[in-house]
């Protein structure tokens, strides 16, 4: 069975932080639409902050607890819990592990979406980060002989996820006042969401022994 | 936007400056955290902390209310958004007098999140912690769904309730029974003529058409339950009046307790106009009014709008309001 190895695989989180970051204005620009329009600098604010706080030899589970602290200490709002908890149970099922394979992946991304649901209320359909992030797990757990193959389906999973909240009306959180002029835009949680899941994804795979 | 700004990215952190070095008599910033405001003498040993917390921009709200007989403790959010739970942990931490902490909020999805969390963490630092989360916005969801109602100017009698039966030497269970019982004893609407702008943003984050009212509409601009043309002051407050009252359903000769509020951008005097009507239609259901409040007690930056708060009040939370307090936005009762 092949896998990654946990050492030196905090650089993941690293670029995931670069593309958040280089996304700033378009997730700020989409969240405008029918929210507040700070998602992107409150989630450029967080991940960049915890990029610079992560050695070069950081493990994935340390990254990944970094990033939590900084989002639960420094961001606050709702993405700062939500996204802080799905990264510090992500973290702490890892912590101890060597290597990651496609079983301890799939329990990663479990315990990361309970940590989310642990805090927040939204279901599937609502238009928040869950329709991108409970559709990977799924993936995740359906399994796939091939690593690779595995990680490829999680990422379109999310991407497909993401890209279903467009047609959808917004059920909870500021962009709920819209109704029905919330459709046709993406959720921008459900878009940071897929993004970040995708970095995992590539990431993981990038690093895959044999 | 014809604002007073720096850079719109620092804002809170040069408002919560501002507002300790004004009342610096009263209050302090935390050593360690910036974004937590405690009162002078907090913690008080052997009194039960009360702390509350939530976004920035409905100044007085949050930080006006720590002082002595209010709120030992307030975290303090960005704009509109949530203080992060590591705040609200500190706050508490803050606030612990060894005899537990009462955390008062508002019902949002992040202020929800972040108090769970930090009463989670405060657990570990072997502090009870007891919740009330205000849920006083009739507009915000029917009555048989309160729990899902926004918390708004009734925040402000549920901090007042439970600052003063802390400050009496009340047990956390005391507190919390007494500051949920003034929550649940408060009902408020709001009214919207005209959006705010998070500077950071720079465009409002909803329109009202001139010459339009949203009745209903919440603390940061969430949606009302009816867009009208808007009325005479007395048409409006009447319809103010009329949401409130039927909601509470109060028996008459029930005592209250009245709060207005301006929401940033409506004149004193037009808050005045509002309540002399608002308090014919209270006194014109059989009920007496104790004690009225009128002025900006829980704004939303710039919005034109109002809202009215009223609390039924019994002989303890008579007592309880006329205890003394010592807050900037809450003068000795």
């Amino acid at each position: 069975m092949s896998s990654f190895a946990n050492a030196g695989a905090g650089a993941i989180i690293r670029d995931i932080a670069a593309v958040i970051v280089e996304n700033r204005a378009y997730l700020s620009e989409i969240d405008g639409k029918i929210g507040d329009g700070d998602h992107g600098v409150n989630m450029a604010k967080g991940f960049g902050r915890a990029a610079e706080r992560i050695g070069d030899d950081a493990s994935l589970g340390e990254a990944m607890a970094t990033l939590s602290d900084v989002l639960m200490s420094e961001i606050g709002g709702s993405m700062g819990p939500l996204y802080g908890m799905f990264f510090l149970e992500m973290s702490e099922t890892i912590e101890d592990l060597g290597a990651i394979d496609a079983d301890t992946f799939a329990a990663m991304l479990r315990a990361g979406l309970d940590g989310v649901a642990s805090v927040g209320s939204a279901k599937v359909g609502d238009k928040t980060m869950m329709d991108a992030l409970v559709p990977a797990v799924a993936a995740a757990e359906a399994g796939h002989p091939d690593m690779a193959v595995l990680l490829r389906h999680v990422a379109e999973a999310a991407e497909a996820g993401r890209d279903s909240t467009e047609d959808m009306v917004a059920k909870i959180g500021r962009s709920s006042r819209l109704g029905e002029r919330s459709r046709g835009v993406l959720d921008a949680g459900a878009t940071s969401c897929a993004m970040i899941l995708r970095g995992l994804c590539d990431g993981a795979a990038a690093r895959l022994d044999a | 936007m014809q604002r007073f700004l720096n850079d719109p990215d620092d804002i809170v952190d040069e408002t919560v400056r501002g507002f300790v070095r004004a009342h610096a008599d009263r209050v302090r910033l935390h050593p360690d955290n910036a974004r937590v405001v405690a009162a002078l003498d907090a913690p008080v040993a052997s009194k039960v902390g009360i702390v509350t917390g939530g976004g920035s921009g409905h100044e007085p709200a949050f930080i006006g209310y720590t002082g002595a007989g209010m709120v030992d403790a307030t975290a303090v959010g960005e704009l509109f958004s949530s203080p992060t739970a590591k705040s609200f942990r500190d706050a508490i931490a803050a606030a612990d007098g060894g005899k537990g902490v009462v955390v008062l909020y508002g019902n949002y999805a992040g202020d929800n999140m972040n108090v769970k969390m930090a009463s989670k963490m405060a657990a570990k630092d072997d502090v009870e912690v007891l919740t009330v989360v205000a849920n006083d916005d009739v507009s915000s969801a029917p009555p048989e769904e309160r729990e899902k109602r926004r918390g708004v100017a009734g925040e402000i009698f549920m901090w007042k309730i439970g600052g003063a039966k802390a400050a009496q030497g009340a047990s956390a269970e005391e507190v919390r029974a007494a500051a949920q019982g003034a929550i649940d004893a408060c009902r408020s609407v709001g009214v919207g003529l005209g959006p705010c702008t998070l500077p950071a943003v720079g465009h409002p984050n909803f329109q009202i058409e001139p010459g339009k009212m949203e009745m209903g509409i919440g603390h940061h601009g969430e949606p009302g339950t009816s867009v009208t043309d808007l009325g005479t002051a007395d048409e409006v407050a009447a319809e103010m009046a009329r949401l409130v009252l039927d909601d509470h359903d109060l028996p008459a000769g029930t005592e209250v307790a009245v709060l207005v509020s301006g929401l940033g951008a409506t004149p004193r005097n037009e808050l005045y106009v509002l309540y002399d009507r608002m308090a014919r239609a209270i006194e014109g259901r059989g009920l007496v009014i104790h004690k009225s409040y009128v002025g900006d007690y829980f704004t939303s930056l710039e919005m034109i709008g109002a809202t009215l708060t009223v609390m039924a009040l019994d002989d303890e939370r008579k007592a309880l309001l006329a205890a003394p307090t010592d807050c900037p936005a809450f003068g000795a009762a």
